[in-house]
């Protein structure tokens, strides 16, 4: 097993362990340093609009900020968990009916005490369905 | 002089116009948010359940969760106040259900292993769009655990 896909098993450990990522089915696609990709399988009890059948935003968000979270806790610069400051996000499209949902995150800068992450939000397309900016806690970093 | 309609018709009326506007959202029922009405204000709650934990060692609630949390609020609130004067003057029709545009949450305090609860205030609503703010708090009113702005697509009705 190489060094990524050790990471990767250890941060799907990680994402299994938080109870609300686990109830949304999240499941971790790629880690890499300061990157991570999640994603869940569409589920009708997550529908926002019942007549398109289409996935409530507040899904987005939750997948979007356990990404953003995941990128941040193995970013180098970052020891131990996190925790999200501030969260903005910006609702393309809706995310297609049927289609599994993805979020690529990255943490591209990391302060002694808060990570700044930009994340993109996908469907089965290549059409982006949200995109986020965040701040996240940093904890146990580095003198 | 016209008589004042019995307050049972009026509650029965609203509460039903509550329920059909909530009802039909299984992401409502699956986080488990509910929403208390006096008058027209509206107070959403989210009971606490195991399936919101963000971090089981602390524990606290999702960030996810919450930005969810606020943003059910922030749209129920301006779905409930465009569909009032709708209701109220006895005419039904499709319940459409603002559509988000962008929604920034800010987190004050982490979330505790407790009910959490939500007020909106929709601070402009036009044709098309709307902005809405939104505060939740837990034990203490005074005490926001989080807030957030967000703006929304106003549902066109046809013609």
């Amino acid at each position: 097993m190489n060094d990524v896909d050790k990471k990767a098993k250890v941060a799907q450990q990680f994402i299994e362990a938080i109870p609300h990522s686990r109830a949304l089915e999240m499941q971790v696609d790629k880690i890499s340093t300061g990157n991570a990709v999640l994603s869940l399988p569409y589920n009708e009890r997550f529908v926002g609009d019942p007549e398109s059948g289409v996935l409530h935003g507040g899904v987005v968000t939750a997948l979007l900020d356990t990404a953003m979270g995941a990128a941040v806790v193995c970013h180098p610069q970052s020891m131990g968990g996190t925790a999200t400051i501030d969260l903005r996000i910006d609702y393309m499209r809706p995310a297609t009916k049927g289609q599994r949902l993805r979020a690529e995150a990255n943490c591209y800068r990391v302060t002694r005490s808060v990570a700044f992450v930009r994340a993109t939000a996908y469907d089965e397309g290549d059409e982006p369905v949200a995109a986020a900016a965040g701040a996240f806690t940093v904890e146990g970093a580095k003198p | 002089m016209k008589q004042p309609e019995p307050v049972q018709v009026i509650k029965k009326r609203r509460d039903a116009a509550l329920s059909d506007l909530v009802g039909g959202i299984p992401y409502i029922g699956f986080l488990g948010v509910t929403f208390e009405r006096r008058g027209d204000e509206l107070t959403s709650t989210l009971p606490y359940g195991e399936h919101l934990v963000g971090n089981p060692i602390l524990p606290a609630l999702h960030g996810g969760a919450v930005g969810a949390f606020l943003e059910i609020a922030a749209q129920i609130e301006l779905g409930w106040q465009t569909y009032w004067p709708q209701f109220e003057a006895g005419a039904t029709g499709p319940k459409l259900i603002p559509k988000t545009i962008d929604f920034t949450v800010d987190y004050l305090r982490s979330g505790l292993p407790r009910d959490a609860y939500a007020r909106a205030v929709v601070n402009r609503s036009g044709r098309r769009f709307a902005s809405v703010h939104v505060e939740a708090w837990q034990d203490n009113r005074n005490k926001l655990f989080a807030q957030a702005t967000g703006h929304f697509l106003m549902p066109q009705t046809e013609g």
